[in-house]
């Protein structure tokens, strides 16, 4: 991106291929004579504080830093499994110290708001037609939540069934 | 960064990002949350370690943790470089985070397959 | 009621001054104006050099887009009853070069409109005896909300993306690529796509949706995109597992 002037070389060289590419045109443009500077501005670094939208978007992909560590969380749950008993009670025993319960909270919370933004995106690009006619995005949003439900219950069975 | 792979690596995206979503909540909430802090009663060792001698449930696990990997990687690299403007270090960027989830991916597998006793 | 409201309008007179300044201007307060009618009544009674862009005056033209108070809106259409006590900030689109006052540059958006083929392409025109090229209402209601854009780049405004990677195609670009993809006539997706496949294309989105958000047609391009990487997607793995007759 260009800084802040795009130059004033464009009133005297039509077509001047430093100018040119810098305001991303073709050659020969037919405004390249009569504007005698753009003004471009930079974009901040903090842009994606500056609106409740960018900030928004970016708390969504950052949920995915959560995602990857509770991936780590599970890897080490099930590597402790093929250690033995002590070796599993000491991740329970990690996964229960106060540290561990905050960083669990906070990531719980993220990995809810994925859930949340995810269901409620996905309609947008997934086009689901029955009978040649589009099945309108709540419907898609509302499988995938009824989906949830169910997937959730499912495996909460299995943990909770597995004593006996 | 080869371009032919993009399409390739946002369908893991895709992917990861809906097993994320289905699944993650009941296992963390669970896993990390609730047994820990004795909420609810907690599957004995004994019990897990006979849950996962199933192959389909070894299968379930890897997916669990390999897919959402690569759902990280794929939006933490854009973050990264959107939302700090890196863009000379765009290839930089794209192979550690890829590379990380293939490497969780590896050990996630190696330690799925080794798992006996 | 207050009887007259402040705007707050980007002044840049490019032979004059280095860098874009703020003037204020103090025009009446009525109830059925909208912020054009600011505009222009500050044309005609205060400052007659004020340079902007408009034409129909009914959301139509898509020639009128600014910021307003931060937000990228039709002055036509953004009524000061909605921004009352005031005062209003009107500046010109944000992320496109400003040529004068609230005039920008729209070469570029020009370029990359034309760059995704917004066009029929036909393999071979069916001659004219043959009549025209039929659709069911089906078929046309595939892209019909695609093709509603008027071209008033509202969206490159809300767009990070666009203000980041001044090369990205684009909301309204990309979104029109897909209108013609989806029509039943058009046979010109094959081509489309490799113009689209890389990061000045369909991947460098990353779903913000702000362009959704702002789209005064309701064109909704930041789904068009994402069912663009959808199919591309979906058609490129295809292409690497099945063997070649059967795609
Ligand atoms: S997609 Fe909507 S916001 Fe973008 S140029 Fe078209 S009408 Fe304007
Ligand atoms: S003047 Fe035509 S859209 Fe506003």
């Amino acid at each position: 991106m260009n800084g802040d002037m795009s130059g004033g070389a464009g009133l005297h060289h039509v077509g001047d291929g430093g100018m040119t590419r810098r305001a991303g045109l073709q050659p020969g443009h037919a405004y390249m004579r009569y504007h005698p500077k753009w003004y471009r501005r930079r974009m901040s670094v903090w842009w994606w504080l500056q609106k409740g939208s960018y900030a928004q978007f970016v708390l969504r992909e950052l949920t995915s830093v959560a995602v990857a560590f509770f991936a780590f969380i599970f890897l080490w749950q099930v590597w402790a499994l093929g250690q033995g008993p002590q070796a599993y009670a000491h991740v329970v025993a990690r996964l229960g110290t106060p540290l561990a319960v905050v960083l669990s909270v906070v990531g719980f919370v993220l990995v809810l708001y994925h859930t949340v933004t995810w269901f409620n995106l996905a309609p947008a690009a997934m086009v689901v037609r029955v009978s040649g006619r589009r099945v309108p995005g709540w419907m898609v949003a509302a499988a995938n939540y009824a989906a949830w439900v169910l997937l959730s219950a499912v495996v909460a069975w299995f943990f909770l069934g597995a004593n006996q | 960064m080869n371009e032919r792979l993009t399409p390739f690596l946002w369908l893991l995206f895709s992917a990861g990002g809906t097993v994320a979503a289905l699944l993650f909540p009941v296992h963390v909430f669970l896993v990390a949350l609730a047994f820990p802090l004795g909420a609810l009663p907690a599957p004995s060792y004994e019990a897990l370690h006979g849950l996962v001698q199933h192959p389909l449930v070894r299968i379930y696990i890897f997916v669990l943790i390999s897919l959402p990997l690569f759902h990280w990687a794929h939006r933490f690299r854009y973050t990264l470089y959107d939302g700090l403007q890196l863009y000379h270090l765009t290839n930089l960027i794209a192979v550690l985070c890829y590379g990380a989830a293939l490497a969780g991916t590896a050990a996630t597998a190696y330690v799925l397959l080794t798992l006996t006793r | 009621m207050a009887s007259t409201i402040t705007l707050a309008v980007t002044r840049y007179r490019p032979e004059e001054e280095a860098e874009p300044t703020v003037e204020t201007y103090t025009v009446p307060f009525r109830k059925d104006w909208v912020v054009l009618d600011a505009l222009n009544h500050i044309k005609d009674h205060q400052d007659g050099t004020l340079s902007y862009r408009w034409s129909c005056r009914m959301g139509v033209c898509g020639s009128c887009g600014m910021m307003v108070n931060g937000s990228p809106k039709l002055t036509c259409a953004a009524f000061l009853s909605d921004y009352a006590p005031g005062p209003v900030r009107v500046e010109p689109l944000q992320f496109f070069p400003i040529v004068r006052d609230l005039i920008v540059d729209i070469g570029e958006f020009l370029h990359k409109l034309k760059k995704v083929k917004p066009w029929i392409v036909r393999a071979e025109e069916q001659p004219l005896s043959e009549g025209e090229y039929l659709q069911t209402p089906d078929e046309v209601d595939a892209y019909k909300a695609f093709s509603m854009c008027i071209n008033c780049m509202l969206c490159y405004s809300a767009c990070p993306i666009v203000g980041l990677e001044s090369h990205f195609t684009g909301p309204a670009a990309i979104a029109l690529a897909q209108r013609y993809n989806l029509d039943s006539r058009d046979q010109g997706a094959s081509g489309r796509v490799e113009i689209l496949s890389d990061h000045e294309g369909m991947w460098g989105c990353t779903f913000v949706g702000d362009c959704s958000r702002v789209c005064p047609k309701n064109v909704d391009p930041a789904a068009a995109i994402q069912q663009y990487k959808l199919t591309t997607a979906v058609d490129t793995l295809k292409s690497w597992l099945l063997p070649r007759g059967s795609r």
